[in-house]
């Protein structure tokens, strides 16, 4: 296999790293760098639990080479809060129990921040479509709706390792 | 429990306090299985899985496998000859000499990277022949069908559990009540019925994996993602003849089970594995794919189901046979056969009942517990049923119910006396909800309106004596860990026992810790985290350790100031004399306990305080009647309703309002509650479309989560309204029983009934589907 240099920022660390061709994003961030709060459910791209941010657009990471990452900007579920402060999306995700196994968590968050990101006023439509590709079996999903439809109106998404606010 | 937010919660029983677990899996920081880091020293497998449905294995050779670099060794079935099971122990680890569904792991490759062991389990080389297969259980009970388990009659079983060897039944419960025969003819309405249910799977968002380690000095560890970690040291341990102190296993959070992860399913096959290459631990975890084919399926049912009642709308009789398609192996299944025997008429009141429920063994994956334990199964016909009954006789469908539903100390079908619960409350209360018979205008002049009820019973199904117990530990600063061997699946179980624990001691909340994560050598026994049992069983558990504490440090104190312990209390983590007036904080003396006068000595010392509970009162049941003092420790009921439009030109339905209201004795968490209450009732909509489908050589057909949809976020309803009733439960702890499985159990039927309700049309087969609905309306039926 023919393995390749590659620099990968990961939540605001520059990484350097050698990988073979074949290894995905997620293989580099789980198992090469124990980011493993991003999740592997599939790795066919079809649940969504392996979502991470990529030049700050969603990603199943499942479905990204780690070399195509090669000068990218990732930001996993590890790099939303600020040294123990949650963000706005986190403290809405406590406050609605939003969360129950947590397995899809990690994968929702980073879907849910990417809209708010781009669209911080989306409707409850806009929410739905964006979460369409992050299965959840425990919670129904409306609480998670809830969730992100609070966050929005709080408005604050405090990313500091994204460089956003 | 964020960071950012210092709290104390006083009284935490009944408050929706934050989960304990929030911030960890908010931040990626809790761990689950595959998450653990091993280090180079890690092998991984891979398994060679059966092409076949029923087969003899002929011959396998392994030599090309293992001549492939970073193969470290091949195992299969003739290295690990051994059975394993819950109830029956029918089912090998690896295949031995037969296969008996596609997909049942024959040989298993460990090697350096999972990519060399996937390579090498394609040169595995087996030889087959292939033997007749018979997929549906009504073909299986057929005198000329392939007998799939030869061994029936030497299987290992439990003493409640009864297979007819020489046949494919691996569990046939008989209840017998009244004189059916002489009912029918007082019957003013019967209807009758046949429902089919298709095999379906859980999809928990994490797939199983284990990784085991088998030391050379004979200590075996294992780490897995399960419900049941000390059902599986005991099931391992008795499997592979392992000291049950040997075998450890270490079980973090869990993805997601809803019964998938419950006794043992992939997880000794990890262990035989492990036993190939002593010293290094080897991770097997299951593909997507596999999860559709190699793990344990909600069991098909056929049922045949008869019931009557007079005209004034009281039931009088009802004859049901259950045929549950139980897959290749039936080791848990059997018990589901049971569970469905023994609650066969659902939750109402038959003087007449003549019920026969049987486990089928099929050439299909294994079937086993998930969520509901059979009764979404026998729900799904009653109360459709139930339905037809009260528009025979003219009678509204609520009012039909609330007239046979079981009530408080009824003598139920099994001769025990119903303990208190209060099912008309939760009738009335989603009938409230959606304005059940109000009929209102559909959304556009193609489409339209329905809605309808179903209502629900289940009870834990176990043996009769599963027990809990835990441990409450103090640091120096008073916070306490709490010790339970119950699982974190997702439900709160670790955050109810937090908030018992802070009640039953008198301390905040906030300064419990659970001891986590689950293992076996260091966590309080717990049968299993199945049946909706936890809250209930591991709170008695919890509170009576906590109890204990208490008491330890009131007569430390009472020592200390000459008073009667019973004049102290706990209050907000400080010991209060009602008599004295006097404060002793918790900090530190529950550590070094407390000096003497002029330290002329000390008393006490570190507290422990240590509970358990354990059901003693179950009772077994006739053989030829299923009769008996007790046959379960209780049941949780509940009603739902649905309001729903059909489009009339696609045939989609859309689920505009789903009402939901259980009797949960009492809500130790509110908000906890309602959080399963809408889980459940997405879970059980999202089942009335899911199937999995196989050809005519019982190979799975949609093995991934595209060809096998669950519910997304555009799918859920508008509007979920959840509510509860608290009768409180005799035994329970501050009154609370379990709710976790219940909350899907009617979802399916209570849509059938307000599709009927729009449409006029009934469906007795699941799944639903648009174009099976859209056929129908056309007057076609689909094909299978």
């Amino acid at each position: 296999m023919t393995m390749h240099s590659i620099t990968v920022t990961v939540n605001g660390e520059a990484e350097y790293l050698t990988v073979p061709s074949n290894m995905t994003l997620l293989q580099l961030l789980r198992e090469k760098l124990a980011f493993t709060g991003t999740k592997n459910g599939c790795s066919a791209g079809e649940c969504g639990a392996c979502t991470v941010l990529m030049n700050g657009a969603p990603v199943n990471s499942c479905l990204v080479l780690a070399v195509e990452a090669d000068g990218a900007e990732i930001v996993t579920v590890e790099g939303l809060a600020n040294d123990g402060q949650l963000t706005a999306l986190q403290e809405a995700f406590v406050e609605h129990n939003a969360v129950q196994c947590g397995f899809c968590t990690p994968g929702v968050l980073i879907s849910a921040h990417a809209l708010l990101k781009r669209n911080p006023h989306p409707t409850e439509d806009e929410i739905k479509l964006a979460l369409v590709g992050n299965l959840c079996r425990c919670t129904g999903y409306l609480r998670i709706i809830q969730a992100v439809q609070t966050a929005a109106e709080n408005g604050i998404l405090n990313l500091s390792k994204e460089g956003g606010t | 429990m964020t960071v950012s937010k210092a709290t104390f919660t006083s009284d935490p029983v009944g408050k929706s306090v934050p989960r304990v677990d929030v911030y960890d899996k908010l931040t990626g920081i809790a761990l689950f299985a595959d998450d653990i880091q091993f280090g180079p020293n890690l092998y991984y497998a891979r398994l060679v899985r059966s092409p076949h449905a029923h087969a003899l294995i002929k011959r396998i050779v392994t030599s090309k496998a293992l001549e492939v670099p970073g193969v470290k060794a091949v195992v299969t079935g003739q290295d690990a000859p051994e059975l394993i099971g819950m109830y029956l122990v029918d089912r090998s680890v690896l295949a031995g000499e037969r296969v008996r569904y596609f997909g049942e792991p024959v040989a298993g490759v460990i090697a350096i990277s999972e990519a060399i062991a996937e390579e090498a389990t394609r040169l595995v080389e087996v030889e087959y022949e292939e033997l007749p297969a018979v997929f549906g259980p009504m073909e299986s009970i057929q005198p000329d069908a392939p007998l799939l388990h030869p061994d029936l009659g030497e299987y290992k079983v439990a003493s409640f559990i009864f297979p007819e060897p020489g046949t494919n039944i691996s569990e046939h419960f008989k209840l017998r009540k009244g004189d059916v025969e002489s009912a029918w003819p007082r019957c003013a309405a019967i209807v009758e019925g046949i429902f089919r249910l298709p095999q379906i799977q859980h999809v928990p968002l994490e797939p199983h994996i284990s990784v085991a380690l088998w030391e050379p000095s004979g200590q075996v560890t294992l780490w897995t993602s399960t419900q049941s970690p000390h059902a599986q040291r005991d099931l391992i341990a008795q499997s592979l003849d392992i000291p049950h102190g040997n075998l450890r296993v270490v079980s973090p959070y869990v993805g997601g089970g809803f019964g998938g992860k419950a006794g043992v399913t992939m997880e000794a096959c990890a262990v035989v594995l492990a036993r190939a290459v002593k010293g290094h631990p080897v991770k097997l975890r299951l593909t997507r794919e596999e999860e559709f084919v190699g793990t344990t399926m909600r069991q098909s049912l056929v049922a045949h189901t008869k019931i009557g009642c007079d005209a004034e709308g009281n039931l009088l009789a009802m004859e049901t046979q259950y045929y549950f398609g139980g897959g290749a192996y039936n080791d848990y299944g059997v018990n589901i056969a049971r569970a469905a025997g023994y609650s066969c008429t659902g939750p109402y009141n038959i003087p007449n009942v003549k019920g026969d429920s049987c486990s089928v063994y099929t050439n299909l994956p294994i079937g086993g517990p998930m969520r509901g334990f059979g009764m979404p199964e026998i729900h799904w016909g009653i109360e459709q049923i139930m339905d037809q009954l009260a528009e025979k006789i003219g009678m509204d469908p609520a009012e039909f119910r609330r007239r046979n539903c079981v009530k408080t100390d009824d003598t139920i079908l099994t001769g025990m006396k119903m303990p208190a619960i209060d099912l008309v409350a939760c009738i009335d209360k989603v009938t409230e909800a959606i304005s059940l018979g109000k009929k209102e205008e559909p959304s556009a002049p193609h489409k339209k309106r329905g809605k309808g009820i179903a209502i629900m019973w289940k009870a834990p199904a176990m043996p009769p004596n599963p027990g809990s117990s835990a441990v409450v530990r103090f640091n120096e600063d008073a916070t306490l860990n709490v010790e339970i061997g119950a699982q974190e699946l997702g439900q709160g179980s670790f955050t109810v026992a937090a908030q018992m624990a802070a009640q039953a001691l008198g301390v905040p909340y906030e300064w419990v810790r659970v001891s986590a994560p689950i293992d076996t050598r260091y966590s309080p026994y717990e049968w299993q985290t199945v049946a909706s049992r936890i809250t209930w069983t591991m709170g008695n558990a919890v509170k009576a350790a906590a109890e204990d504490a208490r008491r330890q440090i009131l007569e430390i104190v009472a020592d200390h100031w000459g008073e009667d312990p019973n004049d102290l209390d706990i209050k907000d983590g400080k010991v209060i004399s009602y008599k004295s007036e006097q404060e002793q904080p918790l900090q530190n003396m529950v550590i070094y306990g407390l000096p003497n006068e002029n330290f002329e000595g000390w008393t006490g010392g570190p507290i422990v305080g240590r509970g358990m509970f354990m059901p003693t009162y179950v009772t077994n049941l006739d053989f030829e009647t299923g009769q008996g003092t007790r046959a379960v420790v209780h049941y949780t009921v509940g009603a739902q309703a649905v309001d729903l439009e059909v489009d009339t030109e696609t045939g989609q339905i859309e689920i505009l309002k789903i009402a939901s209201a259980y009797d949960v004795g009492k809500a130790i968490n509110p908000d906890l509650v309602l959080a399963q209450i809408e889980g459940g009732a997405v879970h059980g909509m999202s089942s009335a479309f899911e199937a999995l489908r196989f050809d005519e050589k019982g190979r799975p057909l949609n093995r991934s989560l595209v060809d096998y949809r669950i519910v997304t976020s555009v799918d859920v309803p508008k509007e979920i309204h959840g509510d509860f009733v608290e009768t409180p439960l005799e035994d329970g702890p501050w009154g609370a029983r379990g709710v976790g499985e219940h909350v899907m159990v009617q979802t399916a039927p209570a849509i059938a009934n307000a599709i009927n309700d729009a449409l006029g049309i009934r469906f007795n087969d699941l799944p639903l589907s648009a174009e099976k609905i859209f056929l129908a309306l056309e007057g076609l039926e689909i094909g299978d």
